[in-house]
């Protein structure tokens, strides 16, 4: 059976998160948990010129950014009450009724995917809308993309349609989990482990 | 639960998800049926269980003023929405593809269940602003609104009654309207011209142009070599999966022109569809465009043919019949005229913060690209200088003879396809005198002072009469979005003076706290309603929206709210015409079935929901026919020419009286401005500040949905090189300020923003704490209110301020 993975076209993010919001929307997601997130990656720098005009090489652009549904998922490792699992088809799902809350998932995923609620003790994460994909349809996220910069499908028909890149600044080391995620990077993207720019968002994800 | 208990319950819910508004519906119990109470149980839910299944699926709209247009459709089950989506309806090919819905329009539940939602009509108990506001019942809110209006109107005239300038409904035919209609049956109203979004802009061209023409298509991107961009920011200002934010890059790449865009800020356009950000000083382009002129001209890279043929005013040689002792644009650009300073790179660069060099190589970049595709946002034009920027941008493409061509343009805001729909009858304003829109606290308070050559009136030399009644459906002008909320705050007070605003809402909003007699309308998950396309590019559109739930509380259609005070007044017969709103929605699709009988009869039209055409023509090019034959096809112009030296803006500029140091000329020439880049009081304030358009919000419309809050909170854009003066780190608690006001929220420091120039998101709601601090953060705290010089326009991007840690 395929294994599905997104695809992320960074040349068309324009941060806008349509993707966030569509997800809350659907599953009706407290403020602070937050299964997709949108990341702001800058840099670049001013020069003062000496007739008071300014020299510049700033550049930014945004990572959406959620479950990767990782080839090697660490969430499913450490979990002690084995209550996450992955699918045949690669989609890594919590069962609610057997999390016990202890929080190990959230601390080993390096991408922060596992949330926890608050309000219900548990934690949460994205499925990757495994009921519209059991349906033939596409992940709320996808499916609300203004910009086309979204996609899903299965992993080795992305890969080879858009190469193998896996990450970029400031997502972490792909080698950690082997995500199931292709990337397009921006005219300015900087590789995974730069500091070419920095995080720019921290208090929105 | 007693009423009071649920609402602060309510107000103290942050964040309305199925589950709390599950308790809130049941709390509600009587007082309106919202959810079915067999429903109650079965959706009390595990966040990651799956969303309820809907019962239904209602097509609807969300119908903000964001210049886009979303189709929305609502899983309703129990009389409830449990979700949203967007358009999801055919293969998503490009000209036919789906209008996907901005993150607003998907956090939509939290605007229809949001605890500030309006209950039931209310008298207002405190004073104006107070928000004290004691329950009435409907008969007795229209008794109170028909004896006012009949009481001013027989005693000032009709002139005294105002529709104020609102937007909440932008997308609506079917609802403000209808107060229009409803005052055109008892003898009309004070009228306005212009809006917040584009006065100045919209009173400058049709001086240069004949009339305000949008530019070329904006598909015409594919067949050009360069774009430039002035503060043009379609991924941020048209943000819909249908609009512009979707179109622009798409053609870009579809294409091979290099984008450049001229920008105080790197927006989010520069990161999807530029290849080059030049920052740019707020209200300094006409300077940088006089420098790439100077440079054009006397490196002999402008067209001179096409001056010579198309316009007037250009040189010596080319004025205007009557004027030729006035300067020409030549003279006033090489600096042999009355200024005597050539508008040279250099002296642009120490105003616009450019470096010279790269002054001089844009012009020659532009000027050789043929064709050059140049277009403005709005923000260059909403700057107490904002008539002369607009004219002076114009003069690129009309230097480089790049108007009325492919590729092209006239350097006005591209421009979409539209599926024309027909309009509400709203019948003939017998009163024919208009004020300025920002103009309207001055017709409060001294209206009839007010007069033609010192504050714009028009249709009379001066009002008779001061604004005594007004309306206001679904707008956020009275406050928040209009500027210097403090003085505007203190001129509302005495109630003596306007003696009834009659506010018509959904949410508790700044500007319903000042009205008279408060009125809950109903959301547009609640009413038909028909929505034509926003700008989409090479598609157009129409929306067909069908209620999907129940109205809540006792919220009323402005129809109905309009039907009772015209039976009170006599003129129900006249206004209703005996029809319903249903009637009203089938009325305005068999007018629009008269002009294009491909439009859908109205039940096909409300099974589709969204109705699509890809434009069946070639796409626009903006005074085509005029560049053919100028002859035959003359601009509305006096001379039927492209009017580089206005005569008609020459004899304003000798006839109205102005505040010293504003400037109206034949010419467009780079002004300076009060609380401008050279202003002295730099001194004291030395930071510029403009608003930018913000992802959380449209104008204030959404401005109170956790979810929105949570996706892009409130903050203001700082350079690190002013940050680091200040002591201020990112996400520090800072304090912007400067004579009219102070207001507090977190630095978001960035490199994303020219050194000295700062940007607060407009449109946050203005909320002064008890030592009149705005925690909102709202941007008209700190902005000011002075009509602009042509337009009587809203200066909003033209404010001096500084800001401290807080």
């Amino acid at each position: 059976m395929a294994t599905l993975g997104f695809y992320f076209n960074a040349e068309r993010c324009t941060g806008c998160k349509a993707c966030q919001v569509a997800c809350k929307d659907k599953w009706d997601l407290n403020t602070g948990v937050t299964w997709r997130r949108v990341v702001e990656y800058s840099g670049g720098n001013w020069v003062a010129n000496s007739d008071g005009t300014y020299t510049q090489n700033v550049f930014a652009y945004y990572v959406s950014v959620a479950c990767n549904h990782c080839e090697n998922p660490l969430c499913v490792q450490v979990c002690p009450a084995n209550a996450i699992t992955k699918r045949e088809d690669g989609i890594v799902i919590i069962n609610q009724d057997a999390c016990i809350g202890c929080r190990y998932c959230e601390w080993n995923c390096p991408y922060g995917a596992p949330q926890f609620d608050e309000e219900q003790g548990v934690m949460t994460k994205c499925n990757m809308c495994y009921d519209a994909v059991d349906a033939g349809e596409s992940p709320s996220c996808v499916a609300a993309c203004p910009q086309r910069a979204l996609y899903f499908g299965d992993l080795d028909e992305l890969r080879a349609e858009h190469g193998d890149l896996a990450g970029v600044a400031p997502l972490p080391d792909p080698d950690i989990t082997q995500p199931a995620l292709v990337v397009t990077p921006h005219r300015d993207s900087a590789p995974v482990g730069s500091n070419a720019g920095v995080l720019a968002n921290p208090e929105e994800i | 639960m007693s009423d009071t208990q649920l609402f602060d319950d309510l107000v103290t819910n942050t964040v309305m998800s199925r589950r709390s508004f599950m308790k809130w519906s049941a709390a509600l119990g009587g007082v309106a049926a919202v959810m079915a109470a067999g429903e109650m149980g079965a959706q009390v839910a595990q966040a990651q269980e799956l969303p309820p299944a809907p019962d239904n699926i209602v097509w609807s709209c969300c119908t903000v003023n964001c210049g886009s247009r979303c189709p929305l459709r609502y899983h309703v089950r129990g009389g409830t929405i449990v979700r949203v989506e967007t358009d999801n309806t055919g293969t998503d090919e490009f000209g036919m593809h789906q209008v996907r819905a901005c993150l607003r329009g998907h956090a939509i539940r939290q605007r229809i269940y949001n605890p500030d939602r309006l209950k039931y009509p209310m008298r207002r108990v405190g004073p104006r602003g107070s928000g004290e506001y004691e329950r009435i019942t409907w008969e007795e809110a229209f008794d109170a609104i028909a004896n006012k209006l009949r009481e001013v109107v027989e005693q000032y005239g009709n002139e005294a009654v105002y529709i104020q300038y609102a937007s909440g409904d932008a997308g609506s035919i079917l609802t403000g309207n209808f107060v229009t209609r409803l005052m055109n049956c008892y003898g009309g109203y004070l009228n306005y011209y212009g809006t917040y979004s584009t006065a100045q802009i919209r009173a400058a061209m049709p001086y240069t142009f004949g009339s305000y023409v949008a530019t070329n298509s904006v598909e015409d991107i594919v067949n050009t070599k360069l774009v430039v961009y002035f503060g043009a920011n379609p991924c941020e200002t048209r943000m819909s999966g249908g609009g512009m934010s979707y179109s622009v890059p798409t053609f870009k790449k579809q294409g091979s022109a290099r984008v450049i865009v001229i920008d105080p800020r790197y927006s989010d356009t520069v990161t999807a569809a530029a290849d080059e950000w030049i920052p740019i000083r707020p209200g300094t382009d006409a300077a940088l465009c006089s420098a790439l002129a100077y440079v054009m001209i006397t490196e002999n890279l402008h067209d001179i043919e096409f001056l010579n043929r198309y316009t007037l005013g250009f040189d010596r040689e080319h004025m205007p019949e009557g004027y030729e002792d006035q300067e020409s644009y030549q003279e006033y650009i090489l600096g042999t005229g009355a200024d005597a300073t050539p508008k040279t790179p250099a002296w642009a660069a120490a105003i616009t913060g450019i470096p010279a060099q790269r002054i001089t190589q844009l012009a020659r970049e532009i000027a050789l690209a043929k064709p050059c595709f140049i277009s403005q946002g709005w923000g260059p034009q909403r700057q107490a200088n904002g008539e002369q920027t607009v004219r002076s941008i114009a003069m690129l493409p009309i230097l480089t003879g790049n108007v009325g061509i492919r590729g092209g343009g006239t350097s006005q805001r591209d421009s979409s396809y539209k599926v024309a729909v027909a309009g509400l009858p709203t019948l003939e304003n017998p009163v024919t005198t208009s004020i300025s829109m920002f103009t309207w606290p001055d017709a409060i308070v001294r209206g009839t002072e007010m007069t033609d050559i010192v504050d714009g009136v028009r249709g009379k030399e001066r009002l008779d009469v001061p604004i005594k009644f007004m309306w206001n459906y679904a707008g956020n002008c009275i406050i928040n979005q209009h500027s210097d909320c403090n003085l505007t705050f203190g001129m509302l007070q005495d109630d003596t003076q306007c003696e009834m605003i009659v506010g018509i809402e959904n949410h508790m909003t700044v500007s319903a706290k000042f009205s008279d007699i408060l009125l809950p309308d109903v959301t547009s998950a609640e009413r038909y309603d028909i929505s034509p396309n926003g700008d989409a590019s090479s598609m157009g559109y129409a929306i067909l929206s069908s209620p999907a739930i129940e109205p809540m509380f006792e919220c009323k259609h402005i129809y109905d709210i309009c039907t009772e005070i015209a039976r009170r007044l006599g003129v129900e017969e006249q206004f209703t015409e005996g029809k319903t709103l249903e009637d009203w929605v089938r009325t305005v699709v068999d007018l629009t079935r008269e002009n294009n009988p491909d439009f859908p009869e109205f039940e096909a039209f409300r099974d589709m929901g969204v109705y699509k055409v890809t434009n069946p023509g070639n796409p626009s090019i903006a005074l085509k026919s005029f560049r053919e034959d100028p002859v035959a096809n003359p601009l509305q112009t006096p001379s039927g020419l492209i009017e580089i030296f206005s005569p008609r803006l020459h004899d304003i500029s000798q006839r109205w009286v102005l505040p010293e140091g504003d400037l109206i000329s034949g010419l467009p020439k780079y002004a300076p401005c009060w609380e401008g880049v050279s202003d002295p009081l730099r001194a004291t304030y030395p930071l510029q500040m403009i608003g930018h358009h913000y992802k959380s919000r449209t104008h204030s419309s959404y401005g109170n949905v956790a979810w929105l809050k949570e996706a892009a909170p409130q903050e203001v854009w700082m350079n690190p090189i002013d940050a680091e003066a200040r002591g201020i780190a990112h996400g520090d608690l800072v304090e912007v300020f400067n004579d009219r006001g102070r207001i507090r929220l977190p630095a978001k420091v960035t490199p994303r923003i020219i050194p000295g120039v700062v940007s607060v998101p407009q449109g946050a709601w203005y909320t002064p704490d008890s030592a009149g601090v705005d925690v909102g953060g709202n941007v008209n705290t700190l902005t000011k209110y002075q009509p602009s010089p042509l337009a009587k326009g809203n200066p909003q991007h033209t404010n001096l301020v500084e800001i401290e840690k807080a």
